[in-house]
C-alpha cells in the first residue's frame, strides 16, 4: 500500500515535471458529485488533470442535477461560463449548442478516435449534433435495477426474489414482518424513473420506445400500457409507507432491511458499498427487474462553454481527452460505481453488479434512456403527474394514464 | 360664481414648467431608467415572451394563448392556485388578527414590554430558509411535536401536517405566522403609540368599554398603519416560496405546491421559459386585480371629495 502510494505520487511530481513546460492554467469544473463515493470518484478526474500540469478549480454544487442543471445554465446563458461541466448527455444541452456557447470538441476526438472505442456507440451521438461532438461522456448510469435486501426476506421467512412478479408474490409476508415491502423517495424523478423501469421490464423495449421516441399517444393511452399503470398502482400501495424524500434515505431502507426493495439507478450500488455490503451475500441487484434484462445507457458527460483565452481552451481539450483515456475511466468508474464508456478496458476489480451491468452491456442489452429522447419540458411534465399518482391514493391508473397520454400527445 | 369656476381650474391644472427644479429632474433620471427599463420593460417582455414557445432560450415563435391552456390544465397549477387562496386568506386574517392583539396587549404599559417585543419580533430576522427548516423538524413526527407528546405518555397523539396531503399547506402555515406575526406587532404598536392619550380619556370619560374604543375608535383611526401591513403581508403571501421549498418541497406529491415554486421550475428546471411566464403573468394579473380597485379607492376618490 505504502510503496504504491509513493510510487504514484513519484508518478504524479514526474508528469508535472515532465508538463513543466506549460504554463499551468487553472480551469474551473462544476458538477453535483457530493455523496460520498461520488465525491472521491470526482478526485480522480482532478487528480489526473492536475498531473497533466494544469489545474482542476472544483465547483461541486450541491444537491441533485436538479439543483445545479439551473446555476450551471444560467452561468454559461449570464455570460460567466466555467471551464467545463458536467451535465447529462441527451437534449439538456441542445439549445446551448444551437446557441454557439459550447465549444466543438470534434478535432480531439477524431485526432483520438473517439468513435472507435465508445461504447455503444449511442453515448457519442447524443454527444453529437449536426457530425460534431460537443461533450466527452464519462460513465454509463442505469435506471433499471432492483437492489434486494437480504435481511428483509429472511425476517420475512421467504426467499429473495429473482424477479419482480416473485416479488409482488412476496410482498404479503414482508408486510406481515413490519417492513415496508418497496422503498420510494417520494420526489418525482425517482417516481418517474421507477415507472420508466417498470415501463422498459414489463412492457418491452418496443413500447418504451413506440411511446417515448416516436411519441405515440395511441400507444400511451392503449391496453399495454394500461397493465403497466396498473402494476404501478400495485407498487404504490406496496410504497406507500415509506416515508422519506431521498433516494439515499430509501436505499438506507433497504440497506439496514427495514424495506425489502428499492427500484433505483445503479448509483444506488456505492451506497451499499459504503455501508460495507457485498453483492449477492447481503444484498442482490436485478438488472429490468428480473423479467427483461436490459439497461439504458444514461449517464454523465462533461462539455466545455467556450471560453476567450486561447490557454484555457486548450486546457479545456487536454481535460476532454484525460477524461476520456483508459486509466482515468478504470480509476474513476470504480470509485462512482458506474460502467465506463470505453470497450477496451479492463474491469476485473468490479464486484457482482457491475459485472451483471458489463455482461448485459457486451451482449448489446441496450436501450435508450429519457433523456435521449424527452425534453427537460416534458420530464418535468411526467415527474409531475408521477409524484402527483404515487402519493395521492385516490387518484386511480385510468386517470393517470389518461393524462400520461395527454403529455404525450403534446411531447415533441 | 364665475370668478370661482376659473380659480378652481387653475388650480387643477398645474401650470407646466420643464426647467423648473431642473437639478432634481436630472437626479430622478437614474431611477426613472431603472424603473422604466427594468420594471416596466422586464414585465412587458415576460408577457409578450409568454406567448411564444420559447424553451431554454427566448424566442420569438408565437403561439397565442396555448401556454396559458395548459396552465390551467395542469393539476399542479391548480393545485397551487388553491394552495395559495387558502395561504393568503388563513395568513392574512390571522397575522392581522394576531398581530393586532399582541400589539394592543404590549399597549397595556406592562412591565419587561421590550423584552417581549424582542421575543416576539426576533422569528422574523430569521430566512424563511431557517424559518422553514426549524418547523420541519418541529412538525416531524419522529423528531418534534409528535414525539415529545407521546413520550409524556398519550400513545396514540397523531400531529403530523407535513406527511398529509390534506393538510401540508397549513404546516406551512403555521411556520409563516411564527415568523411573520411578530413584524405586524410592531407595526400595529406603532400604530396604537400614535393614538392621542387624549382620545383614550374621552372614550374612559364617556364610559365606553376598552374592547369597544379598539373596534370603533382606535382601529378606524389606524387605517393608514393597516394599509401598510395589508401590503406587506399581501407580497408575502404571492412570492412565498422559500418556506415550502425548506419545509415539505411541494410535497407530499404535488399536496403544498405555490405558484412561486410553479414558475420558478419550469423556467429553470423544465427548460420551458414560456410556460413560466405564462404562469407569472398570472401571478401578475391576479395582483393586479387586487392592487387596482384598491388603488382606485384610495387615490381616485379622495380627490372627489
Amino acid at each position: 500500500m505504502n510503496l504504491k502510494t509513493t510510487f504514484s505520487v513519484a508518478a504524479v511530481v514526474a508528469a508535472s515535471c515532465a508538463a513543466g513546460g506549460a504554463q499551468a492554467t487553472e480551469l474551473e469544473v462544476t458538477h453535483w458529485w457530493t455523496s460520498g463515493g461520488e465525491a472521491a470518484a470526482a478526485a480522480e478526474l482532478a487528480k489526473a488533470f492536475n498531473a497533466t500540469g494544469n489545474t482542476w478549480v472544483d465547483g461541486a454544487i450541491a444537491g441533485s442535477g436538479g439543483v445545479a442543471r439551473p446555476i450551471i445554465v444560467s452561468r454559461i446563458i449570464g455570460g460567466d461560463p466555467m471551464g467545463a461541466t458536467q451535465l447529462n448527455h441527451g437534449r439538456q444541452a441542445e439549445e446551448l449548442i444551437e446557441a454557439g456557447l459550447l465549444q466543438d470538441l470534434t478535432e480531439v476526438a477524431e485526432a483520438e478516435g473517439w468513435a472507435d472505442f465508445v461504447n455503444p456507440t449511442s453515448l457519442l451521438d447524443s454527444c453529437t449534433l449536426d457530425g460534431k461532438i460537443y461533450c466527452v461522456p464519462v460513465n454509463i448510469h442505469s435506471w433499471e435495477w432492483m437492489w434486494l435486501s437480504h435481511q428483509a426476506f429472511e425476517d420475512a421467512g421467504v426467499d429473495v426474489p429473482a424477479d419482480w412478479n416473485e416479488f409482488v408474490a412476496a410482498a404479503p409476508a414482508l408486510q406481515e414482518a413490519g417492513k415496508v415491502p418497496l422503498a420510494m423517495g417520494g420526489q418525482g424523478w425517482q417516481q418517474n424513473g421507477a415507472f420508466g423501469v417498470l415501463t422498459y421490464a414489463i412492457g418491452g423495449v418496443d413500447l418504451w420506445s413506440q411511446i417515448n421516441a416516436d411519441k405515440d399517444a395511441e400507444a400511451a393511452a392503449g391496453p399495454e400500457m394500461g397493465k403497466i399503470f396498473e402494476a404501478a398502482a400495485a407498487a404504490r400501495e406496496l410504497a406507500k409507507d415509506s416515508n422519506v424524500q431521498d433516494w439515499n434515505q430509501a436505499t438506507n431502507l433497504v440497506i439496514t432491511g427495514q424495506a425489502g426493495a428499492q427500484i433505483m439507478g445503479d448509483w444506488a450500488q456505492g451506497e451499499f458499498q459504503v455501508a460495507g455490503q457485498v453483492a449477492g451475500e447481503d444484498y442482490t441487484c436485478l438488472p429490468g427487474l428480473g423479467l427483461n434484462e436490459i439497461i439504458s445507457t444514461g449517464g454523465d458527460a462533461f462539455y466545455f462553454p467556450k471560453l476567450d483565452d486561447p490557454a484555457k481552451t486548450e486546457a479545456q481539450l487536454k481535460l476532454a481527452s484525460t477524461m476520456i483515456s483508459k486509466q482515468v475511466q478504470v480509476a474513476f468508474n470504480l470509485k462512482k460505481g458506474s460502467l465506463p464508456v470505453r470497450g477496451d478496458i479492463d474491469l476485473s476489480a468490479a464486484n457482482d453488479c457491475m459485472k451483471k451491468g458489463l455482461e448485459i452491456l457486451a451482449a448489446g442489452g441496450i436501450v435508450p434512456t429519457g433523456d435521449n429522447v424527452l425534453t427537460a419540458d416534458t420530464t418535468g411534465q411526467m415527474e409531475d403527474l408521477q409524484t402527483e399518482f404515487w402519493s395521492d391514493l385516490s387518484m386511480t391508473a385510468e386517470e393517470a394514464q389518461a393524462r400520461y397520454a395527454d403529455i404525450i400527445s403534446d411531447a415533441d | 360664481m364665475n370668478h370661482q369656476i376659473t380659480h378652481k381650474g387653475a388650480q387643477g391644472r398645474r401650470p407646466f414648467r420643464p426647467l423648473r427644479n431642473l437639478n432634481a429632474k436630472i437626479a430622478a433620471i437614474p431611477m426613472i431608467l431603472t424603473a422604466m427599463v427594468v420594471f416596466v420593460g422586464g414585465t412587458i417582455w415576460t408577457v409578450v415572451y409568454s406567448f411564444t414557445n420559447s424553451r431554454l432560450l427566448p424566442r420569438e415563435q408565437f403561439v397565442g394563448l396555448k401556454q396559458y391552456e395548459r396552465l390551467w390544465g395542469t393539476s399542479r397549477w391548480q393545485v397551487s392556485i388553491e394552495n395559495l387562496l387558502i395561504f393568503g386568506v388563513c395568513s392574512l386574517v390571522l397575522s392581522l388578527v394576531i398581530g393586532f392583539v399582541l400589539a394592543a396587549l404590549l399597549d397595556q404599559k406592562i412591565r419587561f414590554e421590550d423584552t417581549f417585543r424582542t421575543i416576539f419580533l426576533y422569528p422574523f430576522a430569521m430566512s424563511f430558509i431557517v424559518t422553514g427548516l426549524v418547523w420541519q423538524w418541529i412538525l416531524n413526527p419522529r423528531l418534534g411535536v409528535q414525539n415529545v407528546v407521546r413520550d409524556l405518555g398519550w400513545d396514540s397523539f397523531v400531529f403530523d401536517p407535513l406527511n398529509n396531503a390534506d393538510i401540508a399547506i397549513y404546516g406551512i402555515l403555521i411556520a409563516a405566522i411564527w415568523q411573520g406575526t411578530g413584524f405586524i406587532m410592531c407595526l400595529m404598536l406603532a400604530g396604537l403609540r400614535g393614538i392621542d392619550e387624549d382620545i383614550w380619556k374621552a372614550a374612559r370619560v364617556d364610559g365606553i368599554p376598552a374592547w369597544k374604543t379598539y373596534i370603533f375608535i382606535v382601529i378606524p383611526m389606524m387605517r393608514p398603519v393597516f394599509i401598510t401591513t395589508l401590503v406587506i403581508i399581501a407580497a408575502g403571501i404571492v412570492k412565498v416560496y422559500d418556506l415550502v421549498v425548506a419545509q415539505t418541497s411541494g410535497g407530499p406529491g404535488i399536496a403544498s405546491e405555490v405558484p412561486a415554486k410553479y414558475v420558478y421550475e419550469k423556467m429553470f428546471q423544465s427548460q420551458n421559459l414560456a410556460q413560466g411566464f405564462a404562469a407569472s403573468t398570472m401571478m401578475l394579473l391576479a395582483v393586479l386585480i387586487v392592487l387596482i380597485p384598491w388603488a382606485y379607492l384610495e387615490f381616485g376618490g379622495r380627490r372627489r371629495d
